[in-house]
């Protein structure tokens, strides 16, 4: 089992008198900062053990780096206006709170600076575009940053919370099972026949799969949490071995930074104790950003990762071999290929039709069915 | 062995003329666009296999509810 990044697994959950922040400077949150502090606090961003000061910031944008030289890519970064900073200053501590998680977290206020939102967005994201939604959410960011370690008082139980699962918990899960080698599988939607074999060629090599879908924040027409992970257990009931499959699900905001994303979420898979992170076409993207393969290439500057990508381009149909193929192995003309398309898939489930069998399981599109309301509205 | 800063963000090591002339010949073509770069990427990956295990053991009490949970999953026997 990989060490985790940095070395150590960070736990900055403790149980607090929540009397003693009383007297503290109170601010409210917004969710993705709420499930940010979350992740820091369970160590599922190890080896951060709070938000970004300017000198680590810096040294993201331009090295791909923490300054101790860890690889690190997506900044995680706590905004404030102004008005919201008049009377603090470093030094202070400040209750963090959100009231859809519950959460109570301390932030020991290290620095608090200003940053660029134009180079943020051009290095994070590799473009300017406001339309990307990344870049839109930095320039609707607040205009000053405050950086230094949070400690995480209290959060409120939440749906699907028998799935979330800390990398404390996932790392002794795969040492009771006996797992050395574990590959990460992450997902935003239902399994079609595609996935499936993504994940099982690729847990052919290994001891286990750990199935991670990204639960949270989604947009009009996506399907909702609540299917995404009841499919998955269809799909696991009926066609995985108990031993080899298990499922725990990540709160986070996806940023759509395309390569940059995808070493990021390698990095949060191996601080669940993966040894190996799926990575696919055109891992973490949105429109025409990136390039296809952007997200394995990136790879190739980070040989102290500590995690093992695996690369898939595309499985497809191909009616001449009669089997479920990908580029390196069917030598036939594209003709005879038929791609599984999520948005083909989706169509047929609006209508209330179920997919062909070569498509997508029956039973999983069954389970989705089920649903009165499977998509967000 | 001797080592200069330039600013904080980088020091510079001696390596024997030779082996940086191996170095040059060996990162012709490839990827890497100067010997620091290769140099560099040669000690982040011997570097990382060193880094310290932390102790993330469970008490006792705490075990037995990760089992329970994990076992409520169906995730252990």
């Amino acid at each position: 089992m990989p060490k985790p990044h940095g070395g150590k697994l960070i736990d900055r959950h403790i149980k607090k008198d929540l009397s003693e922040t009383a007297k503290l400077p109170k601010s409210e949150i917004n969710t993705n900062l709420a499930e940010d502090i979350e992740n820091i606090a369970k160590g599922v961003f190890s080896p951060l053990e709070g938000f970004l000061c300017k000198n680590d910031l810096e040294n993201v944008v331009k090295e791909k780096r923490l300054e101790d030289d860890t690889p690190w890519t997506i900044p995680i970064l706590l905004d404030f206006d102004k008005q919201e900073i008049k009377n603090l200053k470093e030094g202070d501590q400040i209750l963090l709170t959100n009231t859809e998680t519950g959460l109570r977290s301390i932030l020991n206020i290290d620095e608090i600076y200003t940053f660029d939102k134009k180079t943020l967005a051009q290095s994070v994201y590799g473009t300017q575009d406001t339309n990307h939604p990344g870049v839109a959410n930095v320039h609707n960011m607040k205009q000053f940053l405050l950086g230094g370690k949070i400690t995480l008082l209290q959060s409120k139980t939440r749906d699907f919370d028998e799935y979330n699962l800390t990398p404390k918990e996932t790392r002794f899960l795969f040492k009771e099972k006996g797992w050395k080698e574990i590959v990460a599988f992450q997902t935003r939607n239902p399994p079609h026949i595609g996935h499936e074999y993504v994940q099982k060629t690729a847990l052919t090599f290994v001891d286990g799969i750990f199935i991670n879908p990204i639960i949270g924040k989604k947009k009009k027409g996506d399907f909702t949490d609540k299917v995404i992970l009841a499919s998955y257990e269809t799909l696991m009931k009926y066609y995985y071995l108990k031993e080899r499959a298990v499922m725990s699900i990540l709160r986070t905001s996806m940023k759509y930074a395309g390569p940059r994303e995808a070493i990021h979420h390698a990095i949060m898979r191996k601080n669940y104790g993966c040894t190996h992170f799926i990575v696919g076409r055109d891992h973490a993207g949105v429109g025409n950003y990136y390039g296809p393969y952007d997200a394995h290439a990136i790879f190739q500057e980070f040989p102290d990762i500590g995690i093992t990508p695996v690369f898939f381009r595309s499985f497809f149909k191909c009616t001449k071999c009669d089997a479920v193929v990908n580029e390196k192995i069917c030598p036939h003309e594209e003709k005879y290929h038929i791609n599984f398309s999520g948005k083909k898939i989706r169509e047929l489930l609006v209508n209330g039709q179920i997919p062909p069998d070569d498509m997508m399981r029956k039973e999983v599109s069954e389970t989705i069915l089920k649903f009165d309301k499977p998509f967000v509205e | 062995m001797k080592e200069e800063t330039e600013g904080n963000k980088y020091t510079t090591i001696s390596i024997p003329t030779p082996l940086a002339e191996k170095i040059k010949k060996r990162i012709k073509g490839t990827g890497f666009t100067s010997l620091s770069s290769y140099v560099t990427y040669v000690l982040r990956e011997v570097i990382s296999g060193s880094e310290e295990e932390s102790d993330e053991a469970f008490s006792k009490e705490d075990e037995e509810k990760v089992k329970e949970r994990l076992r409520a999953l169906g995730y252990l026997d």
